[in-house]
């Protein structure tokens, strides 16, 4: 593994560039067939609401795999990552019509020993946190 | 109807073994919209250290809807209705990261059934294993089914 950031350059606080994701329809289709997660809400408006839902949501495995780009661009190396974590606090939610923008923004909030850091993200929809205790811990260089 | 408490402790026959493909990665890179050069080009992979194009970091969720093998998900006994699921959290420990060429097996065991107010917390532990049983990832999911608690005896009823 080959992160080209080195522990040695980074603090507690250090902030992650940030990276904005448009999400339409067609992007949960695509991920369905790429995951296999084919369940009805990421694409079917109808029994979405049937079941109480505002509209389709996206996968929050798409979400989550979003908020980690910001990490594997970051480090250089998508290997780096060694754990990822994070609750889904609020549905992103993807109408037909305009899709929604998830806003991903990150900061290195811990060194650890053996040049490992965490970084904590934040995922924001449409003025709410879709993403809680978002933590990635890095193997850097 | 509340899912089957019965069932904490389950688990799960080892998969049949999955072998990572660089177009699959590739497929879930396109999907996820990140075409970093480290998925898609093994030029570009092995100039960081990996033997072949890696996979995101996110990558093995996959896994687990891959096969029609025993799993939470298609197990009657559970109860789980797959239209009231949402997912409620997920954890990803990653002993190395996985690479095309991988040949893997996933194993799932059901850790943990909750209520959460009106809904219910269920806790699925998945082990990723190469062909000699090495662990290559442990996945934490819980998922949350919407709805389904049983109603408190203790709570007044909603209308």
């Amino acid at each position: 593994m080959a992160a080209t950031v080195s522990y040695d350059e980074v603090e507690v606080g250090t902030a992650l560039p940030s990276l904005t994701f448009p999400v339409q329809r067609i992007n949960l289709v695509q991920y369905c067939g790429a995951s296999g997660d084919f369940n009805i809400i990421h694409w079917n408006e109808t029994t979405a609401k049937l079941v109480g839902l505002p509209d389709v949501i996206a996968h929050g495995m798409f979400t989550m795999a979003s908020a980690g780009r910001v990490v594997t661009d970051w480090a250089g190396d998508p290997g780096a990552v060694v754990a990822f974590g994070t609750r889904f606090s609020s549905p992103v939610v993807v109408p037909e019509a305009g899709g929604a923008t998830v806003d991903v923004s990150g900061e290195v909030t811990e060194k650890l020993d053996g040049r490992q850091v965490v970084v904590t993200l934040t995922a924001k929809c449409g003025g709410s946190h879709v993403l809680s205790g978002c933590r990635a811990t890095v193997q850097l260089a | 109807m509340p899912l089957n408490r019965d069932l904490i402790g389950r688990s799960y026959p080892a998969s049949d073994v999955y072998e990572v493909a660089r177009e699959k990665i590739r497929d879930f890179a396109v999907a996820i919209g990140d075409l970093n050069p480290a998925y898609t080009d093994a030029a570009a992979a092995q100039a960081l250290g990996h033997a072949d194009v890696v996979a995101p970091p996110t990558f093995l969720t996959t896994l687990q809807f891959r096969f029609p093998h025993p799993s939470p998900a298609t197990d009657a006994e559970l109860g789980l209705n797959y239209a009231l699921v949402v997912h409620g959290e997920q954890r990803f420990a990653l002993d190395r990261p996985v690479v095309a060429g991988d040949r893997l097996r996933a194993q799932q065991a059901i850790t943990d059934i909750r209520d959460a107010g009106r809904n219910e917390l269920l806790t699925v532990e998945t082990t990723v294993t190469d062909e000699a049983g090495v662990r290559v990832a442990l996945a934490t999911s819980v998922i949350v089914s919407r709805g389904t608690a049983a109603p408190k005896s203790d709570q007044k009823q909603e209308a």
